[in-house]
Formats: structure tokens, sequence, C-alpha cells
């Protein structure tokens, strides 16, 4: 990858907020070891690593770490980041998540199935100070994105997105045939991707 | 492309398939498109609901990942072509001894998605196990020749198996993989019902465990050992 211009009409920039700088070309030139392109691509995208992290593992410490060793490897793997694939934030989100989903799991303490289930079925009252540090126009377009999804999709997808949680896990606390959640989750994702318009067909 | 497969491409996008179900996925990931266009466009859709979680970091944060990036380089593109995982070599191990023949897993250590020139290569937590600083190996070769290599990082807390050579379980029966904890006990750590051609994650934490086994189970697996293993590696 030693693009230079924009990214190519028609890559989602999903997420970023207008006049947000172009993540992709902060991608590009932290690849070639530009430290200040990183120093504000980390600007443009901590809040939201560090609290999907934070939603899944939901620990302040745990949380921060995995957001050190992902903008660590975002750093190392900038090069492999390829715009005809999806957009510079999903990619990075990726990277994010999957570090946040394999430390819950690894750690699987009884005591979070117990207390982080009945922190995720209060009503959904979406972290309030969440909302308050970041009541973005972007938030509300995904809340109200989110609110058009069946109630059975919209949970099935916050429990394995956010919870992060195994479809096998979801289907079994939505009380749902075994097979049947990932089919919700695909649905879901689906519908949420069509009316926010994004990573359509390529 | 079987529609069965298929349907686990939301569930990938999100991380919410259990280790033996994401090997297979990412399996399948490499021969399917239309899978690989589907998880990057799911990928975007819930990339966006972290907007809603969004809280800002410990000013703290910045610094420490800043001194980090300072210190080390940034991995150089993909320019070469590489090449594939290599094709299974060993059409007819068969079923002579059908328990004793092994688990096949493709042991070239390869992420998935790759394509020759695609530039992208995702990260599987397999690939993380296996290339961690502190990983730990240990490797053993079965009667058939298969070489069985088993992966523990302490660090990440998991442990990934790998393996030269190829058998699909007997007929009806499938693998189970297994821990063996500090105390010595076989805790279940997984299935696979056919010989996946990537690394294998192992279910559980695997920072104190003893060593890896593989049985032959009947289907759904067991909750302890019901045959001899056929595969046994001691972490050191």
């Amino acid at each position: 990858m030693t693009r230079d211009e924009p990214a190519p009409v028609g890559v989602p920039h999903a997420g970023t907020p207008t006049g947000a700088p172009d993540l992709a070309g902060l991608l590009v030139r932290a690849a070639r070891g530009d430290e200040s392109a990183f120093a504000q691509l980390y600007d443009a995208t901590a809040a939201r690593a560090y609290g999907l992290a934070l939603r899944v593992v939901r620990n302040p410490a745990q949380a921060e770490e995995i957001t050190q060793e992902s903008y660590l490897d975002i750093w190392r793997q900038a090069s492999r980041y390829d715009a005809g694939r999806g957009s510079a934030l999903s990619w990075m989100l990726t990277i994010v998540h999957r570090r946040a989903v394999d430390r819950v799991r690894a750690a699987e303490a009884e005591t979070r199935r117990e207390t982080a289930y009945e922190e995720r079925n209060r009503p959904v009252s979406h972290d309030t100070t969440a909302e308050a540090a970041h009541a973005s126009l972007d938030a509300h377009r995904v809340r109200t994105a989110l609110a058009g999804l069946t109630p059975i999709q919209r949970e099935a997808v916050e429990l394995a997105y956010l919870g992060g949680y195994t479809h096998t896990e979801v289907a079994s606390m939505l009380d749902l045939p075994v097979g049947t959640a990932k089919t919700r989750i695909r649905d879901g994702l689906i519908r949420l991707r069509d009316v926010m318009d994004v990573g359509g067909a390529r | 492309m079987s529609s069965d497969i298929h349907a686990l491409s939301g569930a990938y996008a999100v991380d919410a398939l259990d280790p033996a179900e994401r090997a297979e996925f990412e399996r399948h990931l490499a021969t399917c498109d239309a899978c690989r266009a589907e998880v990057d466009s799911l990928r975007e859709a819930s990339g966006m609901i972290a907007e809603t979680v969004a809280v800002p970091p410990p000013p703290a944060l910045r610094d420490r990942v800043l001194a980090d990036i300072a210190t080390m380089r940034p991995l150089a593109p993909v320019t070469a072509r590489r090449r594939r995982t290599t094709r299974r070599r060993l059409p007819a191990l068969l079923a002579a001894a059908a328990a004793v023949v092994l688990v096949a897993v493709g042991g070239l250590v390869w992420h998935p998605w790759s394509h020759p020139g695609s530039g992208q290569e995702q990260v599987t937590l397999a690939d993380r196990i296996v290339h961690a600083p502190d990983a730990q190996r240990v490797r053993t070769r079965l009667k058939d020749g298969t070489v069985v290599t088993a992966y523990r990082s302490a660090a990440l807390d998991r442990a990934a198996i790998t393996a030269h050579g190829m058998a699909p379980p007997p007929r009806g029966r499938v693998y189970e993989l297994w821990l063996q904890d500090a105390a010595g006990a076989m805790r279940p750590a997984g299935l696979m019902s056919s010989a996946p051609t990537s690394a294998v994650v192992l279910d559980g934490a695997a920072a104190h465990a003893r060593g890896v086994g593989i049985t032959v189970e009947p289907p759904g697996g067991s909750p302890t050992p019901t045959t001899a293993p056929i595969a046994l590696l001691a972490f050191s």
C-alpha cells in the first residue's frame, strides 16, 4: 500500500464524523512510520476503541491494556490495511474488538457470566456516561438504526458485539433454539448495514 | 459454498464464534469471495455500534501508546506473492487404524484471509498465540507421520494446535481437544468435526495447563476422555 490519494469513491467512511480527518490517509502515513499521523489517528478514534473495549470487558484497567495493545497492532499492521475492503475505522475496531473478546473468553470467570449477564439485561439504558461523553450525531443515527431492528435482532447483535458472547451463548440467553441466534445476528447486521448505508456491495 | 456455513458470516463478523467454528469459517473464507465481502460489510455495520459506547480514555493512555510505537517499526507492506497453505498431500492415510490416525490442521501459520496481492491480513487469535513472544511450542509425531504442534502463550492465556498431515476423524466420530489442568484433570477444549486447515485455538484458560491432548469421541464430544489420547503433548 503506497497509495497517496484519498480512498477511492465508494469506500465507506462510516462512523467518521463530518469534518473528521481522513483516517485511511492517516493510516497510510502511519504505515510509513509517521508518528504524528498516528497520533492524529489515535485522537480521532481512541474514544470509540476504548469505549468498545470497556463495554466488552467492563474493567477500565483491562480496557486500557487492550486499547494500548490494539494501537500497537494497528501501528505495526498499518501497511496491511486495504481500503478496498472497508473503512479504516472498521479495520481498527475489528482489531480492538477481537482482542477484547479474546480477553473475556480467556478470563471466562463464572463471576463475569453472572454479574455481566445481569448488567446486560437491565433495560437498555445506553450507558449514560458514554452518552454524555459522546453525544454525537453519529451515535444518534446508530441508535435510531438499531431501534429499527426487531427486538430479538437488536438484542442478539448487542449481546454478541457489546457483550462479547458467542452465538451459542446468545441463543441460550435469549431462549432461542440453538443455531437461530447466528441468523438473528446476521439479519440484524445486514439491516443495520443497509439502514446506515455502509459497506454496501463493492 | 454450503448455505450453512455461509450463515456464520454475521457471528464471525462480531467475533461470536467459538474457536472451532472460527477456524472452520476462516478456512471457508479463504475460498469464498461472497462471504469475505459480506463479512467486510457487516464489520462496517458492527463498527458503527462502537459509536454508541464511546468513552474518552484516560489521557495517560495516549502517552503510553505513543511511547510504544516510537520503539517499534511498522511492518513492511506485503509485496511479493506468498504461497498459499500447502494443500493436503496425504489423500490416503485412511481408516485402517482409524483411532490412531490424527487430526490434520494445516500446519503453516497463515492468515486465512490473505490472497496474493490483497495486501490485508487479519490477525487471528491462533496467529497471535503462535507468534506470541512468550509462546511455548511442543511437538509430537504420530504413527502415521502427522506432526502435531501445540503452542501456549501464558500472556494470552490460550493454547492452539497445528498438525501437518491430514485425516478426517473416523466416520461418525469427532476429535476432541483437551487441556490438562495444573491438577492433572483433562478439561474439554473444543471439538473438531473435520480436519481443519489452519491452526485451531483451544477453548479455555491455558496459562497453567500442563499439556494438550486429543481423543476420538462420539459426536458432541464427551465431558471426560473415553478413549486413549491419540496425541498428548506436555508443556515444559
